[in-house]
């Protein structure tokens, strides 16, 4: 087992069911195997499989927050057609596009330093992986403290090196910048972990070979490094990708949607809740769905391929 | 003397780095106990801020029961049915089995976020709606695939002849896992156990939908409350003193179980 304090090496994959090979198969083993599953079973139906269809039902039907519903065919995919819809998607991508490569490089960096064996290199990997540990909300509050509060120590700062006063959350440039910041301070030392265990499962012979070779750092870097760690980084582009995409909590709380920031779960939550028509938002939410789906699908098979 | 350079160099930058880190917490908890709005209006050390938070709304205590109850339920139903689904996935063969793995598993594609509003009206049927039970139940269900994941992989490492000795000695098949082979798989249980208290403790976007009544709020949404629901004055004082107070036991719980976490990371988890 790895640790935050030493990671050396992680363990080995654990291999498939022997129960194959050794347990006896009795009709009474069978019956008990469904026993066991049934708990898990029964919340997943009920909590998962059953709102799934419901929201597939929903986007088909007229179902106002309070009130009767009455199917009215696609009517409600007209909400794909909003104006604030299409700028929600806009800005979502934007937004998703910034903080993958900003959050990627920052956390690819930090991996290569923190990837040494070095005294005390654990204190420093813990606290990079602090802010990990708070909430995403908690983040979004603290920093609008940071960001609004007049003596906070950043406001200070901008002060001090005389560009007086700043509004961080005052148009769409500005809060997009800022929530990237906020963003990376909370994702960096998570993304650098994963980054780390990709790095550790690169044989330290092949090291050893380029630099035989000859090879420089930098060509180290391009010619085993990287290719090595190509899995690794899809992996986390994929849940950076995919965060990104269903960003909520930041924009909810740092700007409320205001300034054009609203991203395309901010729409969902307003179609359902202010304008209070579900339908709609379950027609939002199921093209979301689709549109998510695709997209981990194709980057789970570049995984794969690329994984080899 | 390279060697020792090029060390100094990288002590710096990663004191830098850990500063820049540690600064807004610090920053925050700094700020929630001095200056004039937590010292009554003097300057130095007070604790007023603590003072209107917990007077804050329905009373801190509230929230942190909330809070506490929702992440309790959560981390229990999430730890009980991954063990033993984990264990029947890992040992007993039934039929079924690959479909409903697959299926948990796609509850890592779905993204939650698009399924709140159906389970909204769902949990209205139910009797769940703005309830805390129906809330932790649903955060619960977010946490099974790793939940699975992790429990069967743990359940699939323990060698066979442990629980076939069990059996020899007498033990029936669910003696055996209680007495037997749940201590094997402790450290699986901590790292689900860590991952769902995390993510239960720290959610918003759910019990912001689910959650009407504000005497039901959890933490975050009470935070929340604070922030938005005075316009133009906000007290930041009081929020940042929230802040503190929410984050406090997810970073000391972190502190204490952290290779639980990076269990979770390097069991492959993460790349189911």
């Amino acid at each position: 087992m790895i640790s935050l304090s030493s990671p050396t090496r992680s363990p080995a994959p654990a291999s498939p069911a022997p129960t194959a090979r050794r347990a006896p198969i009795s009709r009474g083993r069978r019956r008990l195997g469904i026993l066991y599953v049934a708990p898990m079973t029964l919340l997943v139906a009920v909590l998962f499989v059953i709102p799934l269809g419901l929201m597939v039902w929903m986007s088909f039907n007229h179902w106002p927050l309070l009130g009767a519903s009455a199917p009215n065919g696609v009517t409600d995919y007209q909400a794909l057609r909003d104006p604030l819809f299409i700028r929600a998607v806009w800005f979502t991508l934007k937004y998703t596009a910034v903080t993958t490569v900003v959050l990627g490089l920052i956390a690819f960096g930090l991996a290569l330093l923190m990837h040494q064996d070095r005294r005390r290199i654990g204190t420093y990997r813990t606290v990079l992986f602090l802010p990990s540990a708070v909430g995403l909300a908690s983040t979004s509050l603290l920093f609008y403290g940071l960001f609004n509060a007049d003596g906070s120590p950043l406001n200070n700062l901008v002060r001090a090196i005389g560009l007086g006063h700043v509004d961080w959350l005052g148009s769409t440039g500005n809060a997009l910048g800022s929530t990237v910041l906020m963003i990376t301070w909370r994702f960096a030392g998570f993304y650098m972990l994963i980054l780390m265990t990709g790095l550790q499962s690169i044989d330290p012979a092949l090291y050893e070979a380029a630099r035989i070779d000859g090879a420089n750092r930098w060509q180290t870097m391009w010619r085993v490094t990287l290719p090595l760690l190509r899995p690794t980084i899809a992996l986390t582009m994929v849940l950076s990708v995919t965060g990104s995409l269903l960003a909520f909590d930041q924009f909810f709380i740092l700007t409320g949607g205001r300034h054009y920031t609203a991203t395309v779960v901010i729409d969902i939550y307003r179609e359902a809740f202010l304008s209070q028509d579900l339908g709609r938002a379950a027609a939002v939410s199921v093209a979301t769905l689709v549109v998510l789906v695709i997209v981990n699908v194709v980057q789970m098979r570049l995984i794969r391929r690329e994984g080899r | 003397m390279v060697t020792r350079t090029r060390s100094a160099g990288f002590h710096v930058t990663g004191l830098a780095l850990a500063v820049l880190f540690l600064l807004p917490l610090l920053w925050t908890l700094y700020s929630s106990l001095n200056g004039p709005e937590a010292a009554n209006g003097k300057q130095g050390f007070g604790v007023a801020n603590y003072r209107r938070l917990i007077g804050y709304g329905n009373g801190l205590p509230t929230y942190l029961l909330n809070t506490a109850l929702v992440a309790v339920i959560a981390v229990t139903v999430t730890v009980v049915t991954t063990t033993l689904a984990g264990y029947a996935m890992a040992r007993l063969p039934f039929r079924g089995r690959n479909l409903l793995f697959i299926v948990t598993l796609a509850i890592l594609m779905v993204p939650y976020t698009t399924i709140l509003v159906p389970l909204y009206i769902l949990l209205g049927w139910i009797g769940l709606q703005n309830s805390l039970v129906g809330l932790a139940l649903v955060l619960a269900v977010l946490q099974m695939p790793f939940g699975l994941f992790m429990m069967r992989n743990s359940f699939t490492a323990l060698p066979v002849e442990l629980e076939e000795a069990a059996l020899i000695d007498g033990c029936t098949v669910g003696g055996a896992l209680r007495r037997v082979l749940l201590r094997g798989v402790l450290p699986g249980i901590v790292t689900v156990a860590l991952f769902s208290f995390l993510a239960a403790w720290n959610e918003f976007v759910a019990p912001l939908i689910f959650l009407t009544d504000g005497s039901r709020f959890t933490l975050p949404l009470a935070l929340f409350d604070l922030q938005s629901g005075s316009l133009g004055s906000v007290d930041y004082g009081a929020l940042q003193a929230g802040v503190v107070t929410s984050a406090l036991p997810c970073v000391a719980v972190f502190l204490v179980l952290q290779r639980y976490y990076v269990r979770g990371f390097t069991s492959g988890a993460l790349k189911g």
